[in-house]
């Protein structure tokens, strides 16, 4: 290996003894301010809500694809109350419905990308010893896994988790059972953790920049973050602002969405009345809008760095990419309505909409088509990490160029609410950005770890879930445009006009339970590989130019074991006249 | 302490190319969400008044007076706590101190008087359940009463336990309080623009 310009492998025992005073077990492992060691329990707790949460859409699908037949095996488990002799119960069926939706876009998705990997990376990548806040930072982690925990304990409330969907509209669920109020209690906590960790990672980029690392000379991945942190910051508060709006319509009946003369079960609601149903929408997807992008710019991030490490050159466009993202920044505030067409806006406000809509979609496709084109002409390693990324590219590509009918109203207002949709964003969400994330964890195991995760385990990982991931989603696509609406229990079954795509239930499921199956082969590596994988042989396995890499693996309290100055833009591969072909951004000369 | 300056750097002293220390960066970003969320529940007033049948006249059913002395409390304790940081400035504890205790009993003068303020809603048979405006009422001046206690508890902490804190470094400790304050002025404005949006409009 030519790692020429790292010091042989370290000795984590003794790499971080400058900076290390004794510590306890707990203040070392349990309550640390360390941000690798938080980043590192967000991903041990973010990899298990996205398990639960796969489960939960595991259940349903087995409803959907066999309506009325008991689940065998673990059915009874559920308990008579959930699901009698193994057949599941409309309300139960919400709940998973919700469920799902809230663990996986909250819990699981967005602490993954965000939390784990800007934790873990944000201060190695731009030479800084911690977060500017770190005590901060651990009151993040432990209000998120409390507002996590809350959320699932709602499962054993006797009238169940909420079941309202996972965008919780109202009326239906002002006039709901008591799990909307756990989960408007857990929701408010989680927003209060990501407010707290996108102000602490803004500050870290801003304030602790190591010296020379000017915001030219920033990975794409900082860039993602801190565009990702701005859209947290702003748009969680109004969420907030909802939670409390309809926390006082439950607990001390306030009607803010609750209008006049509201009619549940044939009679009048007994409320003042006077509010306004839309109000709830306007304020959800004010950030519901933004969250997309902070699901899929971490993700963009990873994949641009393990993209410009495996082709061994520098992305192509990469000022144009940091202007389009900073765009798209500033667009995603003003898309929100596109998911509310169907209210009855108004011509004129949808026209805004729709406009900035097909905006917004500009500076992706520059995204996008930057790391295609950089693909062009570079020497490319097809290393694990790199499958991943490869993949991500289409299957997002793919995602998004569906989400465009639903962006025009015309198009939209058939396709609202029906499996088009869930197709559409499940493939920006499922192949795209967690693809891009398994994508990181690969990618950064051996800074973490010290060990490679296995080669063989990572193929039978990727290649099913690749291909059992298109035969969930694409069959979703042709059951929507067919009209198969997306909350039905029966998965459609009392639908005449739907039974011509029914027998893709059965397909989809039963893909969906094989994605369930390649996911075994991950979590069985994932835990092997840190005590028994091959170890790798210097502290950059990769041959990156970034920073992290110039840190002792795994890298000691404090980080870096010299100052750091930076000379170089994040991508120096291939420069002429550099005796390799990586120029890390700390060495002064190429 | 001092270790934990040199861990990490622009605790105490502002960097150059930002200009700032990390709280006061930090402090900026929170203000902010804050901004955000009160943004949101204005936006969420404006929506239900214009889309309801009937809305009050605000001033009648509101104790303006109350209302303006409340503003006037609040702006007198926004300008002690300023002579409090510029007495710490010039390392006049003596002084920093007397106005800080200033301005944590304007700040209970203030709750004083919203309480009496809810009283008489209450002692009215207004409550939040009552109108979809006395719902966003009491929603908002309670979220800002929340903000009002939870600067209290601050100040709280920097004139009386906190003040160890000074020994160990003074300058960061000027840095910790002018933080407070930007928060404090910040919990202020808010209140300038409920007032005006609650009662006079």
């Amino acid at each position: 290996m030519s790692g020429t310009h790292d010091p042989a492998h370290h000795d984590p025992s003794h790499s971080d003894s400058s900076h290390h005073h004794q510590q306890s077990f707990w203040s070392q492992y349990v309550f640390s301010t360390d941000h690798k060691i938080i980043g590192i329990q967000y991903l041990f707790m973010s990899l298990f809500f996205l398990f639960f949460g796969f489960c939960l859409m595991l259940l349903m699908r087995w409803q959907i694809a066999y309506p009325g037949h008991p689940l065998p095996f673990i059915g009874k488990l559920f308990g008579e109350h959930n699901m009698p002799g193994g057949i599941m119960m409309p309300q139960f069926y919400n709940q998973l419905g919700a469920m799902h939706g809230t663990i996986m876009v909250f819990l699981g998705v967005v602490p993954l990308g965000f939390a784990v990997f800007g934790n873990y990376l944000i201060p190695l990548q731009i030479g800084a010893k911690d977060m500017a806040f770190p005590r901060l930072n651990m009151f993040s982690y432990w209000s998120f896994l409390v507002g996590g925990l809350l959320m699932l304990s709602s499962f054993f409330l006797p009238c169940g988790a909420a079941s309202n969907g996972w965008t919780s509209y109202s009326p239906l669920s002002d006039i709901a059972h008591d799990g909307q109020t756990i989960w408007l209690f857990s929701m408010a906590i989680i927003i209060i953790s990501s407010l707290l960790s996108s102000l602490n990672f803004i500050t870290t980029i801003f304030q602790l920049r190591a010296p020379g690392m000017t915001f030219e000379r920033l990975p794409f991945f900082i860039w993602a973050q801190l565009i990702t942190a701005f859209l947290l910051l702003l748009a969680f508060p109004p969420l907030e602002g909802a939670a409390f709006l309809q926390l006082c319509d439950r607990l001390l009946g306030t009607s803010f969405f609750l209008p006049s003369g509201l009619f549940v079960n044939g009679h009048v609601y007994d409320v003042s009345g006077g509010g306004n149903a839309l109000l709830w929408q306007h304020l959800f997807w004010f950030l519901g809008h933004p969250e997309v992008y902070v699901i899929i710019l971490p993700a963009l991030g990873i994949v641009t760095e393990i993209i410009a490490c495996n082709t061994r050159k520098n992305i192509s466009g990469f000022g144009m990419m940091r202007w389009s993202i900073i765009f798209l920044g500033f667009l995603s505030f003003v898309v929100w309505s596109h998911h509310t067409y169907l209210t009855g806006m108004g011509t004129n406000i949808t026209a805004f909409f729709q406009t900035t809509t097909m905006i917004i979609s500009i500076p992706s496709v520059i995204i996008i088509s930057a790391l295609f084109i950089t693909l062009w002409g570079g020497s490319i390693r097809f290393n694990l990490p790199m499958l991943f990324a490869l993949a991500f590219l289409p299957m997002f590509g793919f995602g998004g160029l569906t989400g465009l009918p639903l962006g025009l109203a015309a198009t939209d207002i058939p396709l609202h609410d029906t499996y088009y949709v869930i197709g559409h964003f499940h493939y920006v969400v499922a192949p795209g950005v967690v693809l891009g994330l398994f994508a990181g964890i690969y990618y950064w195991f051996p800074k973490a770890t010290g060990r490679k995760m296995n080669d063989f385990l990572g193929h039978l990982h990727f290649w099913p879930t690749l291909i059992t991931m298109n035969f969930v989603f694409f069959p979703m696509l042709i059951q929507g445009l067919m009209g198969l609406n997306r909350r039905m229990y029966d998965g459609g079954a009392t639908y005449n006009f739907a039974h011509g795509v029914l027998f893709w239930n059965v397909i989809i499921s039963w893909s969906a339970f094989i994605m369930f199956l390649a996911q075994l082969p991950f979590i069985f590596n994932f835990f092997y590989s840190m005590f028994n994988g091959e170890k790798v042989d210097s502290d950059n396995p990769w041959h990156s130019a970034t920073l992290e890499w110039a840190t002792p693996t795994p890298p000691g309290h404090g980080n870096f074991t010299k100052p750091i100055t930076v000379y170089r833009d994040p991508y120096s591969y291939s420069l002429e006249g550099a005796p390799k072909d990586y120029s890390p951004q700390d060495q002064k000369e190429i | 302490m001092s270790q934990e300056t040199e861990f990490i750097p622009y605790i105490v002293k502002p960097r150059e190319d930002t200009g700032l220390y990390n709280a006061k960066f930090g402090i900026w970003l929170f203000l902010a969400s804050e901004v955000m969320l009160f943004g949101s529940l204005f936006s969420a007033y404006i929506l239900l008044r214009v889309g309801s049948f009937t809305w009050p006249v605000q001033s009648d059913i509101q104790n303006v007076p109350i209302g303006a002395i409340n503003s006037v409390v609040l702006l007198s304790s926004s300008i002690f706590f300023i002579r409090a940081w510029v007495a710490l400035k010039a390392d006049d504890i003596a002084k920093y101190k007397k106005f800080m205790y200033l301005v944590i009993l304007f700040a209970f003068i203030f709750l004083s008087l919203k309480g009496v303020e809810y009283y008489q809603h209450f002692s009215h048979h207004e409550y939040p359940k009552t109108s979809v405006f006395l719902a966003i009422y009491f929603l908002m001046t309670g979220l800002h009463a929340l903000h009002i206690i939870g600067g209290i508890l601050v100040n709280s902490y920097y004139v009386g336990p906190g003040l160890y804190l000074r020994d160990q470094n003074k300058q960061w400790f000027i840095n910790r309080v002018e933080v407070a304050g930007l928060y404090w002025h910040f919990v202020d404005l808010v209140w300038i623009f409920l007032f005006s949006t609650l009662y006079l409009l």
